[in-house]
């Protein structure tokens, strides 16, 4: 890390959702930050509270029916939450940007990759056409596309997946910003294309000095490209750490639980583990801690109060007094 | 022949598939062409044991389990299950044995029909089984609900009332209730989390256990396919690269496409120190085949040899098959 001043904080963030009958909790009090040239990774399954989150930071959330119940996000320290539109905006694309997931209902189909990587850079910079057409052609080069000149006269339709999502990421690096948020980016890729993609953004991160806040559900590419991991559950963050610390040690029953429930060629033979019950409904959550229902540690005050973030040794932290207090064993 | 030197009944065999999708151009459709989606591709599956059939988009995985269910005709080669030739049996001859082939699909929220509960869903399958008493029904029915691990309320209820893991549930019911001997399950567990996961590959190990079913497993996800499977084939652009039972594969894989698989997979438990990249980002996107080793654009070892020959199935090692003359050969490990 460059330097120990955060580049992105989220403090104590909640987004609700309202409808006539229920609110949803979809993020509950969520905290963490990301600091300069660093990868954080906000892991959990769906439901979870990560997409939402991230959006949160884009000023992406819909509202109504969200609402931001509490809480501040500090990018170089301002509060983007009471920004408005046009101060959003000037930040959306431009100093933080986002590739989402499926890059061909991202890319506008009727559009030249030319015409859309242009847009991404002239929305926060006037430049002449050929100036634009040079560094559009530059970022394709960056991003590893080949004969990128021909490329740029191509629609979304004519590349393939692994093509498209570069591009995606040739559009998020246009104004060079200083934090890109990935949601699940190589989902929908197949596994070489994925390393492909994994082994791009890591370059291009030290190339440009950028953080990079990766959204996923998937704990082998966390594995590969985090430094630091969230693991969220039910809108809260359960544990978080460095990456090594968390996937080796993990503290939080949660993660035990996900981490024993992997499959792979060591466990053939063994059964998997698999977490009884099902994600709370995020307009009722049980009382106390959100996942004491399905815990085999949980205890009684665990069913009553809320518990607290207890730490352990370098930032790594979780929500489970039971397993601090105790030191049980792993899964 | 297993190694206690026993006979094991051989589910499903089959020798040299081949399926060419025909190329048309111009505004009379001439055939410019042809899409070799399945070529050549021979293995077998025993009872009760899982066959992995392992590869990325457009490999032709699911058209074999098409061609295997007889959804296509195959434009050659053998198909024999339970050690009969069925694969120029005509619909009428096909009817009684479709019942022993079942598939299990990937989109647990695409593969049910919204309009019909759960159990009309179910009892499709066995009123094509022969059932049809209403008591015979819900006693069968009740049965594979629970065998499925969901409550018997759940026959009455509609799919959207469902998770996409309870959903899966359901699928795996249906296939189970004509009572096959093997089933295709095509990416089952791919749009799942990964505690449901866990929780729906328990259940496909369970019933292989009680009910002695095989399983030709397609996925793209090695962790499931270690963890799963007996044997595993490997398949890139139609044609299959390796086949080996599946500690066989991960300890020593031998063709280049394999160690590039096994080295795109973050955290998976292998033996290999090195790291393979591709000279290539992904299969070409040129529909026609070409002569030759189908991963030419993308292999690091290719020679002159490999784009001109045509690359045998070669036996590499007890059980283990390769096409790729050179790796095959000696069996050393080019990558080290």
């Amino acid at each position: 890390m460059v330097d120990n001043k955060a580049l992105l904080s989220v403090k104590e963030l909640k987004v609700y959702f309202r409808s006539e009958h229920e609110v949803a909790r979809a993020v509950d009090g969520v905290s963490f930050k990301v600091g300069r040239e660093e990868t954080v990774c906000l892991v959990g399954e769906s439901g979870c509270g990560k997409t939402v989150t991230a959006l949160s930071v884009m000023g992406l959330v819909p509202i109504p029916p969200g609402e931001i119940a509490g809480g501040r996000i500090l990018f170089e320290d301002q509060n983007l939450l009471v920004f408005n539109d046009n101060e959003m905006q000037a930040i959306r694309g431009n100093q933080i940007a986002m590739v989402f997931q499926e890059p061909l209902t991202s890319l506008n189909p009727v559009f030249t990759i030319g015409d859309q990587i242009g847009e991404a850079i002239q929305v926060h910079q006037t430049a002449p056409q050929n100036e634009v057409i040079h560094r559009s052609e530059q970022l394709l080069k960056d991003v590893g596309i080949a004969d990128p000149a021909q490329r740029l006269k191509d629609y979304p339709h004519q590349l393939s997946g692994g093509q498209r999502q570069r591009v995606m990421i040739a559009m998020a690096l246009a104004c060079d910003p200083e934090l890109i948020i990935a949601d699940e980016p190589t989902t929908a890729l197949d596994v070489t294309v994925q390393a492909q993609i994994l082994r791009l953004l890591e370059s291009i991160q030290k190339k440009r000095s950028m953080s990079v806040l990766y959204i996923t559900h998937d704990l082998g590419v966390v594995s590969k490209v985090a430094d630091r991991i969230c693991v969220m559950y039910a809108g809260i963050i359960a544990e978080q750490g460095k990456k090594d610390a968390v996937l080796k040690t993990p503290k939080h029953p949660y993660t035990q639980a996900l981490l024993a429930s992997l499959p792979n060629r060591e466990k053939r033979g063994q059964r998997l583990y698999s977490i009884p019950g099902t994600v709370p409904n995020p307009a009722y959550k049980p009382d106390g801690c959100p996942f004491h229902p399905r815990c085999r540690h949980a205890i009684q005050t665990c069913r009553e109060q809320y518990p607290l973030m207890c730490e352990y040794e370098d930032g790594h932290r979780a929500r489970c007094p039971v397993i601090f207090n105790g030191n049980k064993e792993k899964l | 022949m297993n190694e206690n030197g026993s006979q094991n009944t051989i589910i499903l065999q089959v020798g040299n598939l081949k399926k060419y999708f025909p190329i048309r151009r111009g505004f009379f459709q001439k055939i410019t062409g042809w899409v070799r989606a399945v070529e050549n591709v021979s293995f077998q599956i025993d009872r009760a044991k899982t066959l992995g059939l392992v590869g990325e988009s457009g490999c032709g995985k699911t058209t074999v389990a098409r061609l295997i269910l007889k959804l296509l005709a195959a434009d050659g080669g053998q198909i024999l299950f339970n050690g009969q030739d069925i694969t120029q049996l005509d619909e009428k001859e096909m009817k009684p044995l479709r019942k022993e082939i079942q598939i299990i699909f990937q989109d647990p929220y695409g593969s049910l029909n919204p309009r019909m509960t759960v159990g009309q869903s179910i009892a499709e399958g066995l009123n094509i089984a022969g059932i049809h008493s209403r008591s015979q029904q819900e006693q069968r029915l009740e049965k594979l609900l629970k065998m499925v691990g969901m409550s018997p309320a759940s026959s009455d209820r509609f799919p959207h009332e469902f998770s996409g893991g309870q959903r899966q549930r359901v699928g795996i019911a249906r296939a189970l209730s004509v009572e096959p001997a093997l089933i295709i399950c095509d990416e089952p567990v791919s749009a799942l989390d990964v505690s449901i996961q866990a929780q729906i590959i328990n259940l496909l190990k369970d019933l292989q256990h009680q009910l002695q079913l095989s399983y030709l497993f397609i996925s793209h996800d090695l962790n499931v396919v270690g963890y799963l499977c007996d044997m595993v084939a490997v398949m890139y652009k139609g044609q299959i690269m390796e086949y080996a039972p599946t500690d066989a594969l991960f300890d020593h894989p031998i063709h280049p496409y394999t160690h590039l698989l096994l080295s795109a997979i973050p955290d998976v438990d292998r033996n290999i120190d090195t790291e393979m990249h591709a000279t290539a980002d992904e299969p070409g996107r040129t529909l026609k085949s070409q002569d030759g080793c189908s991963f030419q654009d993308r292999c690091p070892l290719v020679e002159n040899r490999c784009r001109h020959d045509l690359i045998e199935f070669e036996q590499a090692g007890p059980d283990h098959r390769v096409r790729c003359w050179k790796t095959a050969r000696d069996g050393s490990d080019p990558f080290f």
